[in-house]
């Protein structure tokens, strides 16, 4: 070893170092107290929302549920708010979901179980927000659903690895079958048919699964292989995926049955840019409603005439609004209760 | 001077000072080693904090879709692979490899900044990319100070002792975050500003207590041309190092023809195009394994702790043993872990066997892989040939994911590991025979 390596950094240089250590980590902690301090405050606080007591049971009647971004108390957690007064007062629960579903009964809950390492996890809960039933998912929370009468939940998680491009991206998507010994279906088995012929390359990605209201066995859901996206309907018994459209992501079924509404990627470049769309089944037209901006959301059906969706809230991360949009051409979206996400109407 | 990994000396010692004979001198860590491990520590303490939260952050918080950070980040991975032997050649070029390296950790602590102002898709690839780039920068010619003040009996112990420190720091970084975020349920801001902070001390160690150790200085030369003499009289002369340490190095064909450093890329080539990036790993085991699925984020944890745990005994078997057995021995242990993956179900002893397995290879070719790209360069080029082999790395892990993906795609996951896993089981000992003969003697330019 030359005498070179061996030149130790004069003292004066160590107690530089020692003093911009002890600057920064402190100034660090400063900043960290400062944080969760503000984060206690505004915890603690009032909800910025009006809120009515009784959050203890699911509400009767029709009713929208929901995640609540409303800064304060109850922050992230499930809510409920009736669809004859959305800007009224909303009830809310001590359930922190990512997003939610109604079974009908009880609802989904998609969550973020923050620890030692972050998990996540789906549950169901009952009319009184106790656990029924939960399970682990594989990675964030993307999408749920439910059947109508509540015995199938679907779930969709992106999988992205330890960090954001691991091993690039997929969606994880389950069926599970609520209740019975039956175990839950992953979409990736399932046998996926475009003009007849069974696609069976394993960059299959699906998603965004919707159940059709009075066939207990019938569901739709996005498929994806080599850069192609397709509406699929899908089969639970003979367990096949079968391609009816192009270009449709994350459909949602209307009530009546008759259409589904989407988003649609009108953008070529890097960045998706989703408009809001109607397919109609039965004739195959399509309709790109009056929605200028980038809703990343599984549209829900108000009514017959009405989608709700939820949209970030411009500058502020971490909260959001949902928005309705009547569902035909040239409808102006509106605000339909601000603060909230993951809309599902409860009829 | 000549460096082999076959058992020349009664199957003892491999590198150039211990075949003659002479008994290596006690291992002192240089002071030098210890500190850049201490920044590498600080730095990765920095940038896996964040990109542990960084799914998250992007799609909980934001709002916005990970699809393109994909495809940003595989562009970014190339050019954070070709930046690294430039900034090895300009490392070179200039002599100082810590004015260098300075540059690419000061690039990230800057991309950290960007951090507390990044909200929409642009700000934070650009973010991403500075940061990816930074680390492509520093790497090269940081290997090259640490061959510079290392025992070079004891070269690939040295880079085990960096290495263990560096990993300490990408295994706590994600922990670090994780408890932000639990005490904090959006907290990405301070765990932003943590990041920064490491960023910062790490930056401020390095340009306070790392010593400028100029490569290709003459002090340095002599010691090793003694010890070449000795060996090969003639085979490396004074005066033509005195022509070739004035000359300005540039990257030419030459170089890698040299008998050792070209070799030594060609297998690095091959076995890299075999080597699935863990990502992949993780994701087979979590389609096997309920607590893969439960605890994924421990996954990369649990890696990073073996990598540490084993960086420094495989550093000294690399000294003793052979860089190059080692090197391949880590081969071996990722052809067991491709096999163990695939194998149907075994729960968590098939989870944390696989987690072992790859811990194991990153901790005997990633440190041995520098130590040994620098047994095979003449000093004046040091960071160019380290940065040559893990530009060759780099490329060809990028291309791996790659093919790896198309292979996924045809005939699923299980399949592609067992197929992968076959080609690696030739392809180690095919390197076997190109990395026989890898040796440096001092002659090419």
């Amino acid at each position: 070893m030359s005498p070179e390596t061996e030149a130790a950094p004069n003292r004066m240089r160590w107690v530089i170092l020692l003093v911009v250590t002890g600057v920064v980590l402190a100034g660090t902690g400063l900043y960290a107290v400062m944080a969760f301090q503000r984060l206690q405050e505004s915890s603690a606080a009032l909800p910025s929302v009006i809120v009515t007591s009784g959050g203890g049971t699911l509400p009767d009647g029709q009713y929208l549920l929901f995640r609540n971004t409303a800064a304060g108390q109850g922050y992230g957690m499930a809510g409920t708010v009736p669809l004859a007064d959305p800007t009224g007062a909303r009830s809310l629960s001590t359930v922190p979901c990512d997003r939610v579903y109604s079974t009908g009964s009880g609802f989904m809950c998609l969550a973020t179980e923050r620890g030692m390492v972050t998990r996540f996890d789906a549950a169901l809960l009952g009319g009184s927000y106790q656990r029924l039933q939960d399970w682990s998912l594989k990675g964030i929370p993307s999408r749920t659903r439910s059947s109508g009468d509540g015995s199938l939940v679907a779930t969709t998680v992106f999988v992205t690895g330890h960090s954001y491009a691991a091993a690039g991206f997929s969606t994880d998507t389950v069926i599970t079958h609520v209740g019975g010994g039956m175990a839950p279906d992953n979409l990736e088995d399932f046998a996926l048919m475009v003009n007849g012929q069974q696609v069976t390359a394993a960059d299959r990605n699906l998603w965004g699964v919707t159940f059709v209201p009075g066939e207990p066995d019938a569901f739709y859901a996005t498929a994806a292989s080599s850069g192609r996206l397709w509406l699929v309907r899908g089969s639970i018994s003979r367990r096949t995926l079968t391609a009816v459209a192009d270009g449709v992501e994350c459909p949602s079924v209307s009530p009546d049955g008759t259409r589904v509404a989407f988003k649609t990627n009108v953008s070529s470049g890097l960045t998706p840019q989703w408009r809001v769309a109607v397919l109609d089944l039965a004739t195959g037209t399509r309709v790109t409603l009056g929605e200028e901006r980038n809703v990343d959301d599984q549209v829900e059906w108000l009514d017959d005439q009405t989608l709700l969706y939820g949209l970030p809230r411009e500058g502020e991360p971490g909260d959001s609004d949902v928005w309705s949009l009547p569902a035909k051409a040239g409808g102006a979206p509106a605000v339909f209760l601000e603060h909230a996400w993951s809309p599902s109407v409860v009829r | 001077m000549y460096i082999s990994m076959s058992d020349r000396q009664g199957g003892r010692k491999s590198t150039v000072e211990e075949s003659q004979g002479t008994p290596a001198p006690p291992f002192r860590l240089s002071p030098a080693i210890l500190w850049l491990g201490v920044v590498s520590m600080a730095t990765d303490i920095s940038s896996e904090s964040v990109a542990a939260v960084l799914p998250l952050y992007i799609t909980g918080f934001l709002g916005l879709s990970v699809i393109a950070f994909g495809v940003i980040d595989g562009i970014n991975q190339g050019a954070s692979a070709l930046v690294r032997i430039a900034a090895g050649w300009a490392s070179d070029r200039a002599g100082r490899p810590k004015a260098v390296a300075m540059a690419g950790y000061c690039l990230s602590l800057v991309a950290r900044i960007g951090f507390l102002f990044a909200g929409g898709f642009w700000s934070i690839a650009a973010v991403v990319t500075g940061d990816r780039i930074g680390k492509g920068i520093r790497t090269a010619p940081r290997d090259a100070l640490i061959t510079t003040a290392a025992q070079p009996e004891h070269l690939a112990r040295h880079f085990g002792v960096h290495r263990l420190l560096d990993n300490i720091g990408a295994a706590a970084g994600p922990l670090i975050a994780f408890v932000i975020l639990m005490l904090m349920p959006n907290g990405y801001g301070t765990v932003f500003v943590v990041s920064l902070a490491f960023a910062a001390i790490g930056v401020a160690a390095l340009v306070l207590v790392v010593p400028d150790l100029r490569t290709g200085r003459p002090i340095r030369r002599q010691s090793r041309v003694k010890k070449a003499r000795a060996v090969e009289p003639g085979v490396l002369r004074e005066p033509a190092l005195e022509a070739r340490r004035r000359r300005i190095p540039a990257i030419r064909w030459s170089m890698f023809r040299e008998p050792g450093l070209g070799r030594l890329l060609v297998a690095s080539a091959v076995l890299g195009v075999l080597t699935v990036g863990d990502g992949f790993i993780y994701l087979v085991l979590q389609n096997k394994d309920q607590f893969a699925v439960q605890w994924f984020p421990l996954l990369y944890v649990g890696t990073n702790v073996v990598f540490l745990l084993l960086a420094v005994p495989m550093g000294r078997l690399a000294d003793t043993w052979g860089k190059g057995k080692v090197f391949l021995a880590g081969h071996v242990a990722l052809l067991a872990c491709y096999f163990l993956a695939a194998a149907p179900a075994m729960g968590l002893t098939g989870t944390l066997g696989c987690l072992v397995l790859l811990g194991a290879f990153y901790a005997a070719t990633d440190g041995v892989l520098s130590a040994f790209a620098s047994q095979l360069t003449p000093q004046h080029k040091l960071a160019t040939g380290i940065g040559a082999a893990q530009t060759v790395v780099a490329l060809s892990r990028v291309l791996s994911s790659t093919l790896f993906g198309v292979l996924w795609f045809v005939v699923g996951a299980s399949l592609a590991m067992v197929i992968v896993g076959c080609l690696l089981a030739v392809a180690v000992p095919a390197s076997y025979f190109i990395l026989r003969n890898a040796r440096y003697q001092g002659t090419a330019a």
